[in-house]
């Protein structure tokens, strides 16, 4: 027990009783996440990108439970720690292996480790949206219980439980610590930068950049399942955002309306910004990218939706909904990047503007240095960790299919039937 | 081009963190901080042109 760090203070039976309600409801959000993935891949793939959300999901919730609950800790309880000028730098959890006193703790504890083990399953399926239709299922699974079991642990204490990234404002007097209390940085930046780790290794689809020329256009096989995906991963935001208002942020139950309205506003902001842009660049608007706006509102929501007004919250949305268009068509034909969920730009770039925003906003003298902070640790540590442990894994498990794989699709190679047997797949023109 | 990139990034967060460690005063320390920032983009940067000098002699 390090004697420096303060307790988490405790929920009352109310506020515990509405928070595991709203954790019951969360997984909407995750299934969101996976229509919208399978949505925006290729018809051929479909079967393999939801086969996949749901073993990665599997996968990444034992990975967790088995190894990286134990590194994750929780606030006031053992933990590794080192001294460094004068301060404790706290940096590992010390729990209990295989949750093994999980019965005996504290109800808070125990809400904290749920809420723990669907952000790790979400950010593991935010690296298999970008790797669709050339993602090996094996390779997707061992990207998951890696995640799981050693990268999300070691944030997930630094910014929940107690790390060095939550003491901040104890420490160095930074407002209240670095603030996530939706996962932004937890969930969606680690995601999305395991996301462009994976895109780097796995190269683009086959025939995305041809030679000579533009990139070719490889739309996603189904707009109903991307925006219907977006409306059920409205519902499971906003318990995400409320259960962790309550958890992390310790925020009473009077303000958990106004953190719900933020949410709403900020991806209905960001939607209709993108809407706008879409509609102006192109004439018309497109539907994966409203798809990608409304996400990205959502993610932004998340990391400030507990410590900002209504008006700032739009404000933040309408943001997250311009720079998302534009950073989606950077990607694709300004850098070659081939990113066919557009988590990249979606997970990591709008949950960066959402942190920075809550350090802009927030009332707290020192929030915004503290916010700083925290996104120099996930840009300049996280990114290139994820890399790092991305290109081992590559070595040991192929991430990318074979050509063959790719040009029969997903479906086929790796289950052996599609999606929809019995409609005709057509001839895929971009093959030269 | 791309592992040097993925190298200068951890130099800024380091810089970043030192920051306050050096400076008490909040002007400085968050001077400091988003120089630290600056180098992780400097980084970043140079990783993503990695990519697609690599990705340009790759097209098929």
């Amino acid at each position: 027990m390090n004697p420096t760090l303060p307790t988490a203070p405790i929920l009352s039976e109310a506020a515990f009783a509405l928070c595991l309600a709203l954790l019951l409801v969360a997984p909407l959000a995750i299934a969101g996440v996976a229509l919208i993935n399978t949505g925006l891949g290729r018809c051929r793939s479909a079967a393999q990108a939801m086969l996949g959300n749901l073993v990665l999901l599997a996968v990444a919730v034992i990975s967790f439970a088995l190894i990286g609950a134990t590194w994750v800790g929780s606030t006031g309880a053992a933990g590794h720690s080192f001294q460094f000028a004068g301060r404790p730098w706290e940096w590992l959890g010390a729990g209990p292996l295989l949750l093994g006193s999980l019965g005996a703790a504290g109800p808070q504890s125990q809400l904290a480790l749920l809420f723990e083990m669907l952000a790790v399953a979400l950010a593991a399926f935010i690296p298999w949206g970008s790797g669709a239709d050339r993602l090996r299922l094996s390779a997707g699974c061992a990207i998951a219980a890696l995640l799981a079991a050693t990268v999300f642990p070691l944030l997930a204490h630094w910014v929940w439980a107690g790390g060095w990234l939550s003491q901040l404002g104890v420490n160095f007097s930074l407002g209240a610590g670095f603030l996530d209390g939706g996962g932004a940085a937890t969930v969606h930046i680690l995601g999305g930068l395991s996301a462009l780790a994976v895109v780097w290794i796995t190269g683009p689809r086959k025939g995305k950049f041809p030679k000579e020329g533009l990139s070719t256009a490889l739309p996603g096989h189904n707009a109903i399942y991307v925006l219907f995906g977006c409306l059920l991963a409205l519902v499971g935001w906003l318990a995400w955002n409320l259960a962790g208002a309550l958890l992390w942020l310790h925020a009473p139950l009077g303000s958990l309306p106004v953190t719900a309205v933020n949410t709403l506003l900020s991806a209905a902001g960001s939607v209709t910004a993108t809407f706008a842009v879409t509609r102006f660049r192109f004439g018309k608007p497109d539907a994966s990218l409203c798809a990608n706006g409304w996400l990205a509102g959502l993610v932004s929501s998340s990391a400030c939706a507990g410590l900002v007004t209504p008006g700032e919250s739009l404000f933040v949305g309408c943001v997250a909904g311009i720079l998302t268009p534009l950073l989606v068509e950077l990607l694709e034909l300004a850098l070659s990047i081939d990113d066919p969920s557009g988590a990249i730009t979606v997970h990591a770039v709008g949950g960066l503007w959402g942190l920075l925003a809550a350090g802009i906003f927030a009332p707290m003298t020192g929030q915004f240095v503290a916010q700083l902070i925290g996104i120099a640790t996930l840009l300049g540590l996280i990114l290139p960790l994820v890399y790092l442990l991305f290109w081992l894994l590559n070595r040991v498990v192929a991430f990318r299919v074979d050509s063959d794989g790719e040009r029969i699709g997903m479906d086929l190679h790796e289950l052996g039937g599609g999606a929809y047997p019995e409609f005709v797949i057509h001839r895929d023109e971009s093959y030269r | 081009m791309k592992y040097a990139g993925l190298l200068v990034m951890p130099a800024g967060f380091f810089l970043s963190l030192y920051a306050l460690v050096l400076f008490s005063a909040p002007a400085p320390r968050t001077a400091f901080v988003l120089c630290g920032l600056a180098v992780e983009c400097l980084g970043l940067v140079v990783a993503v042109r990695g990519h697609m000098e690599a990705r340009g002699e790759n097209r098929i």
